[in-house]
């Protein structure tokens, strides 16, 4: 994209097509960066999901990454991240409205700085966290526990599935609230006047307005949480040691580990299965997308 | 340096997998002896022939060796200092899997890995990838026949027990059995070290666990349920132990490698005590070989004299493993009779290791049933 415009009568100057050369130019680093590190290593999954060891075609990768203990690995992994990207999702707008409603810009600004802040904050030192306050004999686990309530006695268990989504949301929570605070922003307040002048209530300003507004930029936010969810793996591994069948934990398994030796290619057969996974939920968001912003344009 | 598109092409490729180019290929010279095929000391006329070589070389590269694992920090420095020799060690944190990964990856480049220090099963697999350089050492005679590969091509190191680690201070009734730790007392109190289909410490437990149960090197069956027992009953915590799980106290009790317990959490938490198992012994040892593509064969060379002189067996033990030559030191009286002593008391009786077709039938049958037995 350039940014200088060009009248359709008068022919483009030296000058005009010089920057937008540059602008091109500019787009290079990026455009490599994406081949090389994007494009490259998924080519080398998906070649390598049909390779045996010796080299040879194969389809034994895929069967082997589509049934019994995968199979189940994928069903879960699924689960857990709808689960940690719908619902996180919702009480990230709910969050980033009451702060955008609130007076003084001093509370904005600290929710957007932590937000920033706890949006990147993962992996094994996450897990640690959470170990050391809501583990057995974590702070909070201790505080409730003075106050009569253990919550390990009640089903809770901070290294299972459940516990696992209450980590992810420690930082997918703070994602939606940076990606979804703009479109709030957007949300022109003469809407909301125009819709009460014309005697609608709360309900049915956000039913037929609000809402709509906001609902491709909703599912933007989740599809990327989604796709975050999908892809974690450092936190899961060090607080379920695999005790949760999850894709990612097993082609780590197949890649990088110590005790399986010799079967990469069907951790590759796994990986090539999440991109499947993917490519169906953009599928799914594009026609969601251009089916709930139509009336829009 | 002008880059050819192809180069370019083939060098961003090496970069995607963190790795960047380097110019230099050191070229293996010398007239006498190509020191990349000689299988003994003997090949360059002797120890004093193979060190002058080696000095000329004058760089040694090894790779996931970490600083506080069986002493390598020490052994490195004593290394370097004896012969002169400057070693880059990489990837000090890496997996066997990332050994046999760089091996392939930096093959022909003055970075690549010289010596490996892997898994069994991955010795296995790089021998018959011939990635590796058969070599023997001057002590070749003292190692069990069962724990080196026939025609040399690897030959085990140092290696350790499965033990249960307590915090004493925590817990006063100490377990000394898999039996025990199934008490009620232990709730939310067991660990492992990692994901047993993946860190071969985790999946040794489970192999000891069977071994205490009912089960054997050809039947680790007993050690999964025995692990989904555990869970059950609520003492097993499924969190990656190590020092900062114990230190928080998540963790008082952990399943892991003596040695390992030894150098990374005794020497953290003051009162962690170390037992080996009165119902389930399993040993396991990590082999060591050196790379067919070694930029510095002579260097690798030495390096495995050195590891298998009693200088390199006595630091080994004192780092809390137990070198593969033991049995001769303690023969010999050359054995570092305080560390020796230090170890926690070995099992009577021989110890018999798995053969390669039982521990990957055993790996497989984890690797499919760990997550269903153990998840909530």
């Amino acid at each position: 994209m350039t940014t200088t415009t060009v009248s359709p009568e008068q022919p483009r100057t030296w000058k005009q097509r010089r920057s937008s050369i540059i602008a091109a130019l500019g787009l290079l680093p990026f455009g490599v960066y994406t081949i090389l590190f994007l494009g490259v290593p998924a080519l080398a999954v998906v070649v390598g999901a049909f390779q045996s060891p010796t080299g040879g075609w194969t389809w034994s990768n895929i069967s082997i990454a589509s049934h019994g203990v995968y199979a189940h690995g994928f069903v879960t992994t699924i689960e857990l991240a709808l689960v940690t990207s719908i619902v996180p999702g919702l009480a990230g707008v709910v969050i980033a409205y009451a702060v955008l409603t609130m007076k003084g810009n001093a509370l904005r600004r600290i929710v957007s700085t932590a937000s920033g802040v706890f949006a990147n904050f993962g992996g094994v030192p996450l897990a640690f966290l959470f170990i050391a306050t809501l583990g057995t004999t974590g702070i909070v686990t201790s505080w409730l526990n003075t106050l009569g309530i253990d919550p390990y006695q009640h089903g809770f268990t901070l290294f299972s599935f459940i516990g696992v989504s209450l980590v992810y949301a420690y930082f997918q929570i703070p994602l939606m609230i940076l990606v979804i605070t703009p479109a709030l922003e957007g949300l022109r307040p003469s809407w909301r006047e125009a819709a009460e002048g014309m005697g609608a209530r709360s309900w049915e300003y956000w039913r037929f307005v609000g809402g709509p507004v906001l609902f491709p930029s909703f599912l933007g936010g989740v599809l990327l949480l989604f796709g975050s969810a999908l892809s974690a793996y450092a936190t899961a591994e060090a607080l379920t040691s695999g005790s949760i069948a999850l894709t990612s934990i097993q082609i780590g398994s197949f890649l990088n580990g110590n005790v399986l030796a010799g079967q990469q290619n069907v951790g590759k057969a796994l990986g090539f299965g999440l991109i499947v996974v993917i490519a169906v939920v953009m599928v799914g968001y594009s026609i969601l997308q251009r089916r709930s912003s139509k009336w829009l344009h | 340096m002008k880059l050819r598109p192809r180069a370019i092409v083939s060098g961003a490729a090496a970069m995607t997998l963190g790795l960047t180019l380097s110019g230099i290929v050191s070229s293996t010279a010398g007239a006498a002896v190509n020191p990349s095929k000689a299988t003994s000391a003997a090949a360059f006329g002797g120890l004093s022939g193979l060190i002058k070589a080696a000095k000329k070389e004058g760089t040694l590269n090894v790779i996931t060796l970490p600083a506080d694992w069986a002493n390598y920090g020490n052994i490195i420095k004593d290394f370097s200092k004896k012969y002169g020799i400057k070693i880059t060690s990489e990837n000090p944190d890496g997996s066997s899997q990332d050994e046999i990964n760089a091996v392939n990856q930096l093959k022909g480049q003055s970075r690549a890995p010289d010596v490996l220090d892997m898994g069994t099963s991955f010795a296995v697999t790089a021998a018959q990838d011939g990635l590796l350089a058969p070599y023997k050492v001057a002590s070749w005679a003292s190692i069990p026949s069962t724990a080196k590969a026939s025609n040399a091509d690897w030959w085990d190191d140092y290696g350790g027990f499965v033990a249960i680690g307590y915090n004493s201070k925590k817990i006063t009734d100490p377990p000394t059995s898999f039996k025990d730790l199934l008490k009620p007392e232990y709730k939310n109190e067991v660990a492992i070290n990692g994901n047993p289909t993946q860190a071969s410490a985790a999946f040794s437990a489970v192999y000891a666990a069977a071994l205490a149960n009912g089960g054997s090197l050809g039947n680790i069956q007993p050690g999964i349920d025995y692990f989904q027992k555990l869970s059950q009953e609520g003492n097993f915590v499924p969190v990656q132990a190590g020092a900062s799980t114990v230190e928080s106290g998540q963790t008082p009790i952990v399943i892991w490698w003596d040695y390992l317990q030894a150098s990374e959490v005794a020497s953290q938490v003051p009162g962690w005590k170390i037992v080996i198992p009165t119902d389930g012994h399993y040993a396991a040892y990590y082999s060591q070989a050196i790379s067919a593509t070694a930029p510095h064969p002579a260097a690798a060379r030495l390096w495995e004299e050195y590891l298998y002189s009693v200088t390199g067996q006595n630091l080994w033990l004192q780092g809390a493993a137990r070198p593969i030559e033991l049995a001769s030191l303690v023969k010999d009286k050359t054995v570092d009779t305080k560390a020796y002593a230090a170890l926690p008391a070995a099992p009577k009786g021989t110890v018999k290791f798995p053969t390669q077709t039982q521990l990957t039938a055993a790996q497989t049958l984890v690797t499919q049933k760990w997550a269903a037995a153990t998840g909530g």
